[in-house]
């Protein structure tokens, strides 16, 4: 119980960080702390590959995208994160709204959810985390992937193909006039030595 | 010691709501794609939650599924964001009334 408790207030505040940091970089940061405290709490449930999917996919992907973009967006230009600052004109609607909306989810929640227990520590015995048979296990998980849900793993390639392509189609072709001036290839006498030959 | 489902699924709505009230309140794009991810995870986390307590891998199976979607929807929210800031240097989703009847 007691790590639950402290990870779920860490991953509460960092996510309320997360929507309300001024800059968008600090957002960044906040989510870092978000998934990392996830991965954890989903260790506390049995879910080692998930954990280290979390920890490579989004952290290490996902996240590593939006500072590429956030450094991308803000050089040479004005910084991203300017504009007005209606943060406190909206923060008490918006604090009612997520009020609304999570007493609307829990009272959804609480007549469906049964009343079970759910171990909180990492009740796998260690050195059996990949073998079959232990729940959450790799060995398990890769089973039931490549049998039960062969066909929605194949769908995932489609979708990930069709992302690729329209990721290109809208950022791929640039501004001709702004983007494509025309770079002079220099000639070989201009370029500088590689090696500074010792005259 | 056991920690009730319920507890989980409170965290994964309360979760769910501050990512959606990220996405509602703020207009920097990127704030808002943030959100969109916190809601991702915050169903990943009711998926996982429901799959231990229940011994059943599906749970894993989706939230995996989700992880991957996820992937790719922050790959293309980005391009819409690199694609409308090329454009106009727009910093304020509501700046961006091209389709605007």
């Amino acid at each position: 119980m007691t790590t639950f408790v402290v990870l779920a207030v860490l991953i509460v505040a960092s996510a309320a960080f997360v929507v309300s940091a001024r800059r968008t970089v600090y957002g960044v940061i906040g989510l870092l702390v978000n998934f990392f405290c996830l991965a954890v709490m989903y260790l506390t449930l049995d879910a080692e590959f998930l954990a280290v999917i979390q920890v490579i996919v989004y952290s290490g992907a996902i996240l590593m995208l939006f500072v590429f973009v956030i450094a991308l967006l803000s050089s040479g230009v004005r910084p991203f994160s300017v504009g007005p600052n209606r943060l406190p004109h909206v923060l008490v609607p918006a604090t009612i709204l997520a009020a609304i909306g999570f007493a609307g989810l829990m009272y959804v929640f609480a007549n469906d959810v049964p009343t079970r227990q759910v171990a909180s520590d990492v009740s796998s015995i260690a050195g059996n985390v990949g073998e079959a048979g232990v729940f959450g296990s790799v060995a398990d998980f890769g089973r039931a992937l490549f049998t039960t849900y062969l066909l929605p793993f194949e769908a995932t390639a489609f979708v990930l193909m069709i992302a690729v392509i329209g990721v290109i189609a809208i950022a791929g072709d640039v501004d001709p006039p702004r983007f494509a001036s025309p770079r002079r290839k220099p000639d070989r006498s201009e370029r500088e030595p590689i090696l500074k030959e010792p005259s | 010691m056991p920690v009730p489902l319920i507890n989980y699924i409170a965290l994964s709505a309360l979760i769910f709501m501050i990512g959606a009230t990220g996405v509602v309140a703020r207009r920097n794009p990127l704030v808002m794609l943030m959100g969109i991810e916190l809601m991702w995870n915050a169903a990943n986390l009711a998926f996982i939650a429901y799959a231990r307590a229940y011994l059943n891998n599906a749970g894993h199976i989706f939230a995996f599924l989700v992880i991957t979607v996820a992937a790719a929807e922050a790959a293309i929210g980005l391009a819409v964001v690199v694609a409308l800031f090329r454009r106009s240097e727009i910093v304020d989703v509501d700046d961006v009334a091209i389709l605007k009847g």
